[in-house]
């Protein structure tokens, strides 16, 4: 980008609501070129081109100390006024109306579905799903747009985002069932693994959001 | 399809790297986790794990930067383990940059720590490792191996199954296995002890502890049903490098991640 044509961009916010380390996902978007800012308070969120909800641990907690923070309706405001809005591992799940993981427990509720857990069972394969596995494109997702594939992320959950969920495209990744790894749906995108995780291949998905989806 | 994983293992004291990494020696910077961290990264290793041999407070702290360093550099996850003794270890080390927390001695001493861990930051970032060692013959225990701390110098008199069975029942995410009887040998990891912890558990196992070539690696991801290898000194010597090992894998059938580069 040459300096005489630098479009001012206005900054990512990568929501820090106590649930969990946030550093190296915030770095991972800086590398990526965006002026990424870990956010702490809900009044931070002025301004910003988007929002990133990392997120570990379980369902319950996550989510408890998400309403906690306050950031729940600054949220969802900002996904109905079109803000991008990009969900990371348990972040990807917490924008469900549930999981299985805590039954009772509202998720955010952009995505009708329910979160599933892998079944173990004598044979089958180990819970939790951890390490790199291949990542399948399914339509047009910005963040996949022009990807080579196979490719292979980081991953490490126990619990998954089924294929009844509806998305306009992503991609799926088979791990005793198929899920959906990376999920674009309107201004919603997640994924399933951790690109801040997942070497080059994370870092080109975090480009493409920046390109392909701030612009 | 989720790939076999190839884990380099460091050891770091008072914040620096150190027993013999020969391939980085004539380095005048031989000793910095963040370097080596990049050159693995550069291998196409899976994951890092280092290990603190710090016995003072003051190194401890230092491990605390050496995560935080490497976390911010590399885009991999970071086990961090020794020395980690209570929930406060695990949270310090997490917020400082670690992906996951491994622990040993102390979780024997007190196996609440591995159920305490889960239940506050999830099971994914708790690895149980295990020191172990065949019993000798005619043992009362019968045939089996028992479970070793200090460095290999206390027989608990744990049983290697038992305690990996309790280990996730307790709540951990993966299991670090270490034979100790071919640890530093260099003649193999023990293939009975891996398959059979990995057949009674549902979690990821990594073996640890005898690589010393191509065919170890390949055996114990097949015979030993292991998900996962780490080694230590044969990378570190630079007679393998991670790149080697996972191209015989490959070469061999098995699935592994291969080097990508975007379009």
């Amino acid at each position: 980008m040459g300096s005489a044509m630098t479009q001012i961009q206005r900054p990512v916010a990568v929501l820090d609501y106590g649930g969990g380390n946030v550093h190296s996902c915030h770095k991972a978007f800086v590398r990526a070129g965006m002026d990424a800012r870990i956010i702490s308070t809900p009044d931070e969120l002025e301004g910003m081109a988007a929002i990133v909800v990392p997120g570990q641990g379980h369902f319950r907690q996550v989510m408890e100390a998400f309403d906690h923070s306050g950031f729940r309706a600054p949220l969802l405001s900002a996904a109905a006024a079109g803000t991008p809005i990009f969900g990371i591992c348990v972040g990807m799940q917490m924008l469900l109306d549930a999981s299985e993981e805590a039954p009772g427990v509202a998720g955010l509720g952009l995505l009708p579905g329910t979160v599933r857990r892998f079944e173990p069972a004598p044979g089958a394969e180990k819970v939790p799903h951890m390490g790199w596995n291949s990542i399948d494109k399914v339509g047009d997702s910005p963040l996949l747009r022009n990807l080579f594939c196979p490719a292979y992320t980081y991953f490490v959950h126990s619990y998954y985002v089924p294929l009844d969920v509806e998305a306009d495209a992503g991609a799926i990744t088979e791990y005793g069932v198929p899920f959906w790894s990376v999920l674009s749906q309107g201004n919603i995108h997640a994924t399933q693994f951790h690109p801040e995780k997942s070497g080059e291949v994370g870092l080109a998905i975090l480009r493409r959001f920046k390109e392909q989806v701030l612009g | 399809m989720l790939t076999k994983r190839i884990i380099p293992c460091l050891d770091v004291q008072n914040g620096r790297v150190v027993k013999n990494v020969r391939f980085f020696e004539n380095h005048r910077d031989a000793g910095d986790p963040l370097l080596l961290a990049q050159e693995y990264e550069r291998q196409q290793a899976d994951e890092l794990v280092f290990y603190d041999i710090t016995a003072t407070h003051e190194g401890r702290k230092l491990m605390l930067d050496v995560a935080a360093q490497v976390a911010e550099a590399v885009l991999m996850p970071l086990t961090v383990g020794g020395g980690v003794g209570s929930v406060a270890d695990f949270r310090e080390l997490l917020l400082a940059g670690a992906d996951k927390i491994s622990v040993n001695s102390s979780a024997v001493k007190n196996p609440q720590l591995i159920r305490e861990a889960s239940d506050h930051f999830g099971a994914q970032c708790v690895v149980l490792s295990i020191d172990a060692k065949r019993r000798a013959a005619g043992h009362a225990q019968g045939d089996g191996w028992n479970v070793y701390v200090g460095g290999g110098r206390v027989d608990t008199g744990l049983d290697l199954l038992a305690w990996a069975e309790q280990g996730q029942r307790l709540g951990a995410g993966e299991l670090c296995l270490n034979i100790m009887d071919a640890d530093g040998t260099r003649a193999g990891f023990d293939l009975e002890a891996t398959r059979l912890v990995s057949r009674s558990v549902d979690l990821p196992v990594i073996a640890s502890g005898g690589a010393g070539k191509l065919d170890d690696f390949y055996d114990v991801l097949t015979e030993g049903a292991a998900d996962a290898a780490l080694a230590a000194s044969v990378f570190h010597f630079g007679e393998l490098t991670v790149n080697t090992v996972k191209a015989d894998l490959k070469r061999r059938g098995l699935n592994v991640r291969p080097a990508w580069a975007d379009q």
